[in-house]
């Protein structure tokens, strides 16, 4: 239970640089931390005790089978992580677009209206 | 952009090509190691975007041209979509209607093998693709600015 | 390995400490490898609990986001954060996330969810019993994603292309300088 609750805090601490931050490279390293903690529970969520890692060689007993942990958790973190770097690799090329046209990083000066 | 010293530049030059082939190995394998398509798709990119750090962008370009990659990355998204629809002779999407082989053989396993080709190919080309469009936007500074005006 | 609590508590230790120090630095470069480490703990945070492949990709996903991180801030001229902080909405960002953290706890705490070590596994039986009758592939993982989900690969698949796309939209040209735009309002 410790374990979910240290994940939880991480999603936390990402969660509150993203809304409490004011420059927008920050709140991309919240976005980041958010990404980490998910991924994180999730591969957790499946880890079995004395677990080993599903693969299966030619010398393996039907016994270990029943040790191996959880595949299905592992498969969706899989597309999760590459998903992340794409998002990643958009998010600074808004944050390049932004500062072309505002001329500065603190997200304050760019959410005023202009008339 | 520019390149780096001539340390770095003779390390990349003799580097690069392990790299590629590293990530071919854990691409092909991925039926029976750990690794498959992605990790082994983004370890092909990452000998790339090393050639376009050591050098500059023009090299990287001499090596892999940019309408290779477009045509790599969309192909490689046609490709599994393809794949997937030969199921359907069998009756269903993505159905595994490949000869299967032999176990723990490399050419076996159906349509895993060409799959895991085709998603390395996309997420390869893909991620080199966003480097060189990061690396190409120059930064406009302000002073820049003034100095281009006054002289 | 046998109970390996003591070291993931070590690394979920290490990761927490790290991301508090991202949070908080004012250096943006700090932050960044910072968030790098982050990264890297949890890597071996995922060997440790039986997953070579992910730990594969997010050794390699990790170091092309400290490249694009690092163009995006020292390349930027963008190397410190300003101090000027809002009290409302950190405030009201603690009492929130206070919140947040009770709720789990109480989740995580109570009757029905699974112990750590103790997953349910009610789909997975099957695709482990079957996987290497039925696909001939010997990595459980990769049967899963390529053969019985290759639904979901598809979708995986889409996004990384719309995102590409939509990031090599926005970096067509070269930008506009900001004198421009300020000259002309």
């Amino acid at each position: 239970m410790t374990v979910y609750f240290l994940c939880m805090v991480l999603l936390t601490l990402g969660l509150y640089c993203l809304v409490a931050k004011k420059n927008i490279v920050k709140k991309i390293l919240g976005v980041v931390i958010m990404d980490y903690a998910v991924n994180l529970y999730l591969i957790t969520i499946g880890y079995k005790h004395n677990g080993v890692a599903p693969i299966i060689e030619k010398a393996t007993p039907t016994a270990m089978l029943e040790r191996f942990v959880d595949p299905l958790p592992q498969a969706l973190v899989l597309t999760s992580i590459v998903i992340g770097l794409g998002v990643l690799s958009l998010m600074v090329s808004m944050v390049i677009r932004l500062y072309e046209k505002h001329g500065t990083f603190d997200m304050s000066q760019i959410s005023k209206l202009r008339g | 952009m520019k390149g780096m010293t001539l340390i770095v530049k003779t390390i990349t030059d003799f580097v690069a090509a392990f790299i590629v082939v590293f990530g071919a190995y854990i691409v092909l394998y991925g039926h029976l190691t750990p690794g498959g398509g992605f990790a082994g798709g983004v370890i092909i990119a990452c000998a790339f975007i090393l050639v376009m750090l050591a050098h500059g962008k023009e090299q990287a370009f001499a090596r892999l041209p940019e309408k290779a990659a477009h045509a790599l990355d969309s192909g490689g998204a046609l490709a599994f979509l393809i794949i997937g629809w030969l199921g359907v002779s069998g009756g269903f999407f993505f159905l595994n209607v490949f000869g299967r082989g032999e176990m723990f053989r490399l050419l076996s396993s159906g349509m895993i093998f060409p799959l895991n080709i085709a998603i390395a190919f996309k997420v390869g080309s893909s991620l080199f693709l966003v480097f060189a469009a990061l690396a190409m936007f120059r930064r406009r500074s302000f002073r820049s600015m003034i100095e281009e005006e006054l002289s | 390995m046998e109970n390996i609590a003591p070291q993931l508590y070590t690394l979920l230790v290490f990761m927490v400490i790290g991301s508090v120090v991202a949070v908080e630095t004012k250096n943006l470069l700090s932050a960044v490898i910072s968030v790098s480490a982050v990264g890297f703990a949890l890597s071996v945070a995922f060997l440790f609990m039986g997953a070579p492949d992910i730990a594969i990709t997010q050794l390699v996903v990790e170091i092309l986001v400290l490249i694009i991180l690092i163009r995006g801030t020292i390349l930027l001229d963008n190397t410190s954060v300003e101090t000027h902080r809002d009290t409302l909405a950190v405030v009201t960002s603690l009492i929130f996330f206070g919140l947040l953290l009770g709720f789990g706890a109480m989740i995580f705490g109570s009757k029905g969810f699974p112990e750590f070590g103790e997953p349910l596994m009610r789909v997975s039986r099957v695709y482990v019993q079957t996987g290497l009758p039925a696909t001939y592939a010997a990595n459980i993982v990769t049967s899963v994603i390529l053969d019985f989900r290759a639904y979901d690969t598809l979708g995986e698949a889409t996004v990384l292309f719309a995102s590409v796309l939509g990031a090599l939209a926005l970096l067509r040209k070269d930008g506009k300088v900001k004198g421009e735009g300020v000259a002309a309002a």
